[in-house]
């Protein structure tokens, strides 16, 4: 036999603390809530019978009491924050230069500390396996606990009684003892409905309640939670998110990355705007922009569009594209098509996209024998000019360094391009060598008589964005929203019961609310004007 | 367009000076021997207090349409803001308690706080694009009155403390309460300093490199502490006692290096003469004056209401509005940026606030020392991580 | 009356035991994805997906994987300015006409932007094999390839044998294309 019946005929689940219809104490189990000997009675859940503090045999029901424990989840916060805070002191990896090595990184910039901060992995915190555990073990905390509490609760709530023990409502924090008979039960009854109270009434005895539903925000707002860590676990499955970034130049059409060659994109123009104080619209800003020294940006916009692949999608194979859409993507305005946003991320400005070169005597700049155009995303082999010159490009070098002596591209980006280049004069087979670059103009013979020289160039702008797919957000909305209800539902209202019991000369009144004391006082105090009943006592006794 | 900025300017004066007389009221009413008789000095305070809350939203309209975007872009406007924000959070708690007494303590910390705010630029500033969004408002707003009510309950904890804490011999809690005090003389001292001085228009200016260049850097303040390797270029200036080491970078790193640091040492003389002068704790000198008047259990209810109602404003402006404004603006509704953990931090403290109190059982003593630690948070969040911890919300 | 709770005891640690067991199986998952990777190239023993491409130095002739159906393909992406593809082109040079005789083609998808770079450069090295231009990145990203060189050996079947990010010896080299001759 594990059910405890209590004298007044209910029988109540194993491990209650308090009688679940009258609220006679249990003996024998208020170690549990810490009642024994003391004057008033913790009303922690009611009183019900929270299974985690009476079962305890299995390895199974170890573990889930462990969690289910408040003590455990509030270490488990204070960890999880202190971890937080450490991990501010330095900037994480993510915010550090890219393209550096991070072990030297942070030993260079922050010394021993930041020796001592990237070994133990602070650098990568938040994606670290340990926060994660945190997080987790938090998670699997509020699922415990609020299984473990809301049922016995909603429960006991529901069975209770307006009839008390007489034990239950001495204990109560609230308590008051009225003699006489001139008491105006009528008066009660109504000023307790015009306050929105639900009452019960139990042969004369009174239960007047309202918004017990406060008492289940936190269960809510536990819910909430697990959806919205639930919908952040979901990002690790590919079909949910995709997180991609793509670089397009200026008159380029360029693949959209993740989007498994479906969509492509064509980058028309790339705006950087800033703010100018001699502009009417931004004079107001003049002290601002003078203070600043540099310029301050206005928009970062790239007018694009975006097209649709309609052919059979063979990667490498030329598209056949249709316009989707002409558009714009700018800071806080990304461009959305399909399931894809694409947003505005990142820019380079001016880099070389065409330049003009012209030929003249090698001790005179003056004269000018010809000019030619290279377009750098695509040079021709050879550029003959309407003088008959000639002009052969041997080598290209995108972005030229000196390694050993000799130029060699580190990228296919024109940032710093080179060229050899070979110049046949007319009617000549002999070509004179020379090597060009951004100052730098070799003879590699050293007995040229022509030189080439750079005129003119044209520059591109290239727009980086970041390719966005997150089917993750509805349900991450959803758990935001939900806890922001719960918190709401928790917190704004508060659950109030007052109980009247009939005596022979007079009535005993007892209150009990889950937060804001003084507020249930005054509106005890508010229910009782004109009846007659004496205004109850705060039996809580300040413990230092 | 400029006649509006002058308004706007005058108004924040006015109410600054508003909150100030109401602070005199409220501290009036400690005065009335019997409690909760004569309300006269209360609601004089309340009036006054309630008139200066208007002018400051009139000086936060008025800047609005001078700026065309809501002043909470820069960290003057930030302040700013949250300081109406507390004061606000004060006259809703007010009427719903009507404690005279948190008026005498919440008033002066909105006037630090407002005061704090104008030691940094306050010309109105552009808006870079990242920042070009309703939710700026939204967001900034929201988080900015979430945080204003929590520091209702930091108010309410304070004086809890000072009219509860046993002031018969030194203690673990004495020196923590002498503590919190301390740093509040610092802030002043802060204030005093830099008003002062840029006052009297000091300038100190050094050569020294920052990054391999030579870069001039100018103190508002005398430097006690000077750039590592700097040059002191200003005639007649005096030579700084040491100079900043090396690791700190940053053009400002040694400024706001000496400017703390005198800050610290000033507050240091503030806090040690109003000791001497009272010729015991500062708390132990302020507890006689609260303690008829201060009814524990009801400030300990207050403090926990401001938690109660502000956490769930603070988790909203400051995690769900930031979260889909980030969604927007950065493609991704977390980023693990200081600004953005410490927000955390702070949803993480009083969610553990509640819970120890809630389940645990956590009341008045040990109440209020939390709201003290979550007011430290929230303060460290809008100072430290602005000026120390840079990221994409640095203002500086 | 103890038949019953017996019962409640085995149904509470049954539901216990689940409730634990699924969200020990999530906290699982969310370390071991988080753990991996975030891309990681198409793996060992996949089936390689098909891809067409021009050929350098032809006039828009095409070239496509699926075309190579019963031989053994070597896919090796480079570009000019990467030093170390550039060291591995002379050995692919000196076993390809052996393998291409057993049955093995190799293709060099190149992700240069500029065909004038390339096309030095093959008539440099002299390369016999057909150097494919991927100018937009589009296979290399289809096999999610981030660090060049990387060099992929399909069998006859077309199922992925190997995968080498990095340069090649000439003795792997040759081990590797050893393993996707097609068998008679």
């Amino acid at each position: 036999m594990n059910e405890i019946t209590c004298e007044c005929g209910h029988v109540n689940p194993e491990g209650t603390v308090l009688c679940e219809a009258c609220g006679k104490p249990i003996e024998g189990n208020q170690h549990i809530n810490g009642n024994e000997d003391k004057k008033l009675l913790n009303m922690r859940y009611d009183g019900s019978a929270r299974r985690s503090q009476t079962y305890n045999r299995t390895i199974v029901d170890k573990i889930w009491n462990f969690f289910s424990s408040v003590k455990v989840g509030v270490w488990l916060i204070v960890l999880t924050l202190i971890a937080s805070a450490v991990g501010t002191i330095l900037p994480q990896e993510m915010y550090i230069p890219p393209n550096v090595d991070p072990a030297s990184h942070y030993r260079d910039q922050y010394g021993m500390f930041g020796q001592i901060y990237y070994q133990l992995g602070f650098h990568n915190l938040f994606s670290s396996w340990w926060y994660m555990l945190l997080i987790a073990m938090i998670g699997i905390s509020i699922v415990i606990a609020s299984i473990d509490r809301f049922f016995p609760l909603y429960k006991t709530l529901k069975r209770q009684k307006p009839k008390r023990h007489e034990l239950f409502m001495k204990k109560q924090r609230v308590f008051g003892v009225t003699e006489t008979e001139q008491i105006d039960l009528e008066l009660y009854k109504k000023n307790l409905k015009k306050r929105r109270f639900k009452i019960y009434e139990q042969d004369g005895h009174i239960l007047a309640e309202k918004n017990r539903f406060a008492r289940w925000g936190p269960y809510v707002n536990h819910i909430g939670l697990i959806i919205f860590l639930v919908g952040s676990l979901l990002r690790f499955v590919p079909a949910f998110y995709i997180d991609d970034f793509i670089w397009v130049r200026e008159g380029e059409t360029s693949m959209i990355p993740g989007t498994e060659g479906k969509y492509y994109i064509k980058n028309k123009d790339f705006i950087l705007e800033t703010y100018n104080e001699d502009d009417e619209t931004d004079a107001r800003f003049k002290e601002a922009i003078q203070k600043q020294g540099g310029p301050i940006p206005k928009t970062f916009q790239t007018n694009a569009v975006i097209y649709e692949r309609t052919d059979d999608i063979i990667p490498g194979k030329e598209p056949e594209l249709a316009e989707l859409k002409d558009t714009q993507a700018k800071m806080n305005h990304p461009i959305k098509f399909d399931d894809f946003a694409l947003y505005q991320a990142s820019y380079q400005l001016n880099e070389f996209k065409e330049m003009t070169f012209k030929i003249h005597d090698k001790g005179n700049e003056d004269t000018n024998y010809g000019e030619f155009t290279v377009d750098l995303s695509d040079p021709k082999n050879e550029y003959t000019l309407d003088s008959g010159y000639r002009v052969e490009i041997n080598n290209y070098f995108p972005e030229y360094e000196m390694q050993e002596g000799a130029p060699v591209s580190v990228s296919k980006y024109p940032k710093n391009p080179a060229f050899v280049f070979s110049l046949y004069p007319p009617d000549s087979e002999e070509a004179e060598t020379s090597f060009l670059g951004i100052g730098a103009n070799v003879d590699a013979s050293g007995e040229n008589d022509y030189k080439i020289g750079l005129v003119n160039f044209d520059v591109r702008d290239v727009t980086g964005l970041t390719v966005k797919k997150d089917h993750t957000l509805p349900l991450i909305a959803l758990g935001g929203a939900i806890f922001m209800l719960g918190v709401i539902q928790g917190m704004y209202w508060n659950h109030r019961r007052i109980w009247l019991q009939p005596k022979e000369n007079g009535v005993w009144i007892a209150g009990h609310t889950n937060k804001n004391w003084y507020a249930l006082r005054q509106e005890i105090n508010k229910v009782i004007s004109g009846t007659h009943i004496q205004e109850p006592r705060d039996q809580y006794e300040k413990k230092e | 367009m400029g006649d509006l900025s002058a308004i706007s300017g005058n108004l924040l004066y006015a109410a600054f000076f508003l909150y100030l007389i109401a602070t005199f009221f409220f501290g009036a009413t400690i005065r009335d021997k019997k409690r909760a008789k004569n309300r006269t000095a209360g609601n004089i305070g309340i009036s006054i207090t309630i008139l200066g809350f208007i002018t400051q939203v009139g000086y936060f309209i008025t800047r609005w349409i001078a700026s065309h975007h809501a002043p909470v872009s820069n960290l003057f406007e930030y302040t700013t803001f949250f300081g109406m924000m507390l004061v606000f959070a004060f006259i809703v708690l007010y009427f719903i308690y009507r404690v005279d007494l948190l008026g005498l303590f919440a008033l002066p910390i909105a006037l630090l706080i407002i005061a704090f705010a104008s030691m940094f630029p306050t010309e109105i500033s552009p808006l870079v694009p990242s920042l070009q969004s309703h939710w700026l408002y939204i967001h900034v707003t929201t988080a900015s009155l979430g945080q204003g009510i929590l520091s209702v309950s930091f108010v309410a904890g304070l004086i809890y403390l000072i009219s509860q804490i046993d002031q018969s011999k030194s203690n673990k809690h004495t020196s923590w309460l002498e503590f919190v005090i301390y740093t509040i003389a610092a802030v002043v001292a802060f204030i005093v300093l830099s008003s002062t001085f840029s006052a009297l228009n000091h300038q100190t200016v050094f050569q020294a490199p920052i990054e391999g260049q030579q870069t001039e850097i100018t103190y508002q303040m005398p430097a006690f502490i000077g750039p590592a390797d700097g040059e002191l270029v200003t005639e007649e200036a005096m030579q700084p006692l040491v100079e900043a080491p090396g690791w700190m970078r940053g053009e400002d790193a040694a400024v706001k290096l000496n400017t703390f640091i005198l800050s610290l040492l000033t507050g240091l003389i503030i806090y040690g003469v109003s000791r001497l002068l009272m010729r015991k704790r500062v708390g132990a000198f302020l507890q006689p004056m609260l303690r008829k008047k201060v009814n524990p259990e009801l400030v300990d209810e207050v403090s926990y209401r401001a938690v109660a109602i502000g956490f769930p404003v603070f988790t909203l402006g400051a995690l769900i509005f930031a979260m889909i404004w980030a969604q927007q603006a950065w493609d991704r509704f977390w980023g693990w940026d200081p600004k953005e953990v410490w927000a955390l931090i702070t949803f993480f403290f009083y969610a553990a606030y509640l819970h120890l109190r809630l389940s645990r059982g956590w009341q008045g003593m040990r109440s209020a020392w939390l709201a003290v630690g979550g007011f430290g948070i929230i303060m460290f969040n809008l100072i430290a991580v602005n000026l120390v911890i840079s990221g994409l919300h640095s203002y500086a | 009356m103890k038949e019953q709770t017996l019962k409640k005891k085995r149904k509470r640690l049954v539901f216990r035991t689940v409730i634990l067991a699924v969200m020990a199986g999530l906290v699982i998952f969310a370390l071991i994805s988080n753990a991996k990777e975030e891309k990681s190239v198409i793996a060992k023993g996949e089936q390689a997906p098909n891809f067409q491409l021009q050929k350098f130095g032809s006039d828009g002739e095409t070239m496509a994987l699926n075309d190579l159906k019963g031989k053994g393909v070597m896919v090796n992406f480079w570009a000019t300015y990467c030093g170390p593809c550039k060291d591995e082109m002379p050995y692919m040079e000196k076993l390809y006409p052996e393998f291409k005789e057993k049955g093995v083609e190799i293709l060099a998808v190149n992700l240069d932007s500029t065909e004038l770079v390339v096309q030095n450069f093959i008539d440099q090295y002299n390369l016999s094999f057909p150097v494919l231009q991927d100018k937009n990145g589009q296979v290399m990203d289809l096999y999610n390839v981030s660090n060049l060189p990387a060099t992929l050996f399909i069998n006859s079947e077309g199922e992925i044998v190997e995968k080498v990010i990095g340069p090649l010896t000439l003795s792997k080299l040759e081990g590797h294309l050893q393993n996707i001759v097609p068998e008679e």
